[in-house]
């Protein structure tokens, strides 16, 4: 079966080949599934959408939707819907002639749009909203009606554009979980762009991080959090980031939660144990953020983040040398020049 | 031995001296009123106000003694042939003239907002009238407009569409026709850079959706633009309509309100009875006739731009 969307060999240059927002871009979803672009504020992750959309010309590669080429067709004719980070609801029109819009412009008859708007109102739970203007809805409801728009039209894939971020932090966990139960339901396509890492983790079948127009790595949530590819993935993923020491022509990696008091961990096979100085502890959630500097690892700079789950129950003590430990399969390793990852070595203290 | 605490933590010490004038808001808010105030009182409600009382005398350049006559100015007025004519002059001047500049400016601002090489001078351009000096365009226009040496008529000629000369401001319509030309071609761009504000305000990503809901071009103007530039269109009418009311120097520079007045809008009617005729108190009568109906169209435009505004 086609990709439903996919990308090759993109690249967008602006002010003249100056600025690369998007540096050669390979990405294809497959049906149904959720792909996350992640990536921190100015990476290309929304000119990758914009592009996708038809609302940009690439400079360079082709985009094909269902199979087909379609550079240089126009937004309309591309069957995509997409949600935009401000909404961009058109604030004359009720709620009912916003999700009625994309329908009129297709040139549905009256009693088919009311028949679908009700649809996709019931379905977003704001069919009572459908008379007011979109002045007099909260976020929430807002985010909803630029959901309900972009379902009216039966669109071959999503593309939503950071749709979480105006909301308050409270809202958006919700928002999220909802986001996920709807597009299961639906099973539709979706590309979503983010800067959060937590609604990446969440909501993606698949994540692709992207960091100076280039994708550093496409996967699962788990492998990207557990195997990132690269420095950035390993740091810009995870909070707190993966720790990583310098150790010369290689660099060191490991989760905060795998480096725990060497009490708290099983078996003695294959296990690192290494003294570390804390120097201060915060409670975070009923978790213990331990910082420390671990001078056996690396140079006496070596700091790095331990977080100790509730459910552990060893003591720690600031300023004081402690015996933490952590399994060498936990490891990661990256190399000192480029920051990707090499394979394994024997880590001498 | 005793070390004395400082007052206030380590930080600098607290001045304990006076506040100056500019740290006082309510000192500074007067102040800076108070030349606005002045010109406002003196310049415009004093003239408005001695408007009024003049309409009810028969003050004249003449004799400036205030001898109450009642509404007897005001009937003249009513029963003079040359105020009904520039009274339908200036409804007919202002309704063609605004309709001409909210269609150009909406069109050259659509064209503004628009990225494209050359912009610079074309805004540059349309910018041109508003800045020209009112004595330089009269005279281009004069020469434009001339009965015997307007390039117009020649460039006409030389086409063959026309035998003999226009005499464009010797004939009533053409006059007219004239003078709303000249008008239009001085406020468009004031309402052109008021339209293109307001353009320029509305979001892109409110035209991209548009874009993605897949509205046509017709569409996204009907349904998208032109609503959502409604509300500054009314400003730019209500500026546009205000200037025009009020404008004598279009028809004082072109036609003198001739040929037989047949140019004549009140607010020229009002200066040559009132100035140049040296009756003062018809004057004032005249230049006020309009003035209850065009406040009460001042704050229905503003009122209905209220509640149309958005977001």
């Amino acid at each position: 079966m086609a990709h439903v969307v996919e990308v090759r060999g993109l690249k967008k240059h602006f002010e003249g080949g100056d600025v690369k927002a998007v540096d050669g871009v390979d990405i294809e979803t497959r049906p149904g599934e959720y792909l996350v672009l992640l990536g921190p504020s100015g990476c290309g992750k929304t000119t990758l959408l914009r592009i996708i959309a038809g609302l940009e010309e690439p400079t360079e590669g082709q985009i094909l939707i269902g199979g087909n080429v379609v550079n240089g067709l126009p937004p309309r004719a591309r069957g995509i819907a997409m949600v935009f980070q401000s909404y961009a609801l058109y604030p004359h029109k009720s709620v009912l002639d916003n999700i009625a819009f994309p329908l009129k412009a297709a040139g549905l008859e009256t009693d088919e749009r009311r028949q679908k708007v009700e649809w996709a109102a019931g379905l977003l739970g704001i069919d009572r909203l459908l008379d007011r203007k979109p002045r007099n809805l909260s976020g929430g409801e807002r985010q909803r009606v630029a959901l309900a728009r972009a379902i009216v039209r039966d669109p071959t894939v999503f593309l939503l554009d950071e749709p979480l971020s105006n909301l308050d932090a409270k809202l958006r966990t919700s928002a999220r979980d909802e986001l996920k139960q709807f597009q299961e339901r639906l099973g539709t396509t979706t590309i979503y762009v983010t800067h959060d890492q937590v609604e990446a983790m969440g909501l993606g079948d698949r994540i692709a991080v992207i960091f100076d127009g280039k994708v550093r790595q496409v996967g699962p949530p788990r492998d990207v959090y557990s195997d990132p590819a690269d420095t950035f993935v390993a740091t810009f993923i995870g909070s707190p980031p993966m720790n990583l020491i310098d150790r010369g022509d290689h660099l060191l990696g490991f989760r905060p939660e795998n480096f725990l008091p060497a009490a708290a961990v099983n078996g003695r096979d294959n296990v690192l144990q290494v003294d570390a100085r804390v120097y201060r502890i915060e409670y975070l959630s009923g978790d213990r953020h331990v910082y420390a500097t671990v001078p056996g690892l690396g140079d006496d700079d070596a700091h790095i983040i331990a977080r100790i789950p509730a459910t552990v129950d060893v003591a720690v003590a600031e300023d004081k040398d402690q015996r933490f430990a952590i399994h060498e399969r936990d490891l990661r390793f990256f190399d000192g020049k480029t920051g990707e990852r090499t394979d394994p070595r024997p880590v001498r203290l | 031995m005793s070390v004395e605490a400082p007052a206030v933590g380590r930080g600098a010490p607290v001045s304990t001296s006076k506040r100056k004038v500019a740290d006082r808001d309510d000192l500074l808010a007067k102040l800076f009123l108070l030349p606005t105030a002045v010109y406002i009182i003196g310049l415009v409600a004093f003239p408005f106000f001695l408007a009024i009382v003049f309409s009810f005398t028969n003050v004249t350049t003449g004799n400036p003694a205030l001898d109450f006559v009642g509404l007897r100015q005001w009937r003249t007025i009513l029963s003079s042939s040359v105020f009904w004519t520039s009274f339908w002059n200036t409804i007919i001047f202002t309704g063609i003239s605004m309709v001409l500049i909210v269609l150009i400016a909406h069109v050259l601002a659509t064209v503004l907002v628009k990225d494209f090489k050359g912009k610079w001078f074309v805004r540059f351009c349309v910018l041109l009238p508003w800045t020209t000096p009112v004595s330089l365009a009269a005279v281009s226009w004069l020469w434009l407009l001339n009965s015997i040496f307007s390039p117009i008529d020649w460039i006409l000629r030389w086409f063959g569409f026309i035998e003999a000369n226009m005499y464009y401001l010797g004939r009533p319509v053409l006059a007219m026709g004239s003078i709303i030309a000249v008008h239009v071609w001085r406020i468009v761009p004031v309402a052109t850079v008021i339209i293109m504000a307001g353009m320029m305000a509305i979001p892109s990503d409110i035209q991209d959706a548009a874009e993605v809901d897949g509205a046509s071009f017709w569409r996204k103007l009907f349904e998208i633009n032109i609503p959502l530039t409604l509300p500054i269109t009314a400003v730019a009418v209500l500026f546009g309509a205000i200037l025009t009311f009020a404008d004598m120097t279009v028809v004082f520079i072109l036609t003198r309100g001739g040929p037989t007045q047949s140019t004549q809008v009140l607010s020229s009617w009002a200066f040559f009875k009132g100035i140049e005729g040296g009756d003062l108190a018809q004057g004032a009568a005249i230049a006020l006739f309009l003035f209850p109906l065009l406040l009460a169209a001042a704050i229905a435009i503003l009122r209905a731009v209220r509640r149309r505004e958005v977001m």
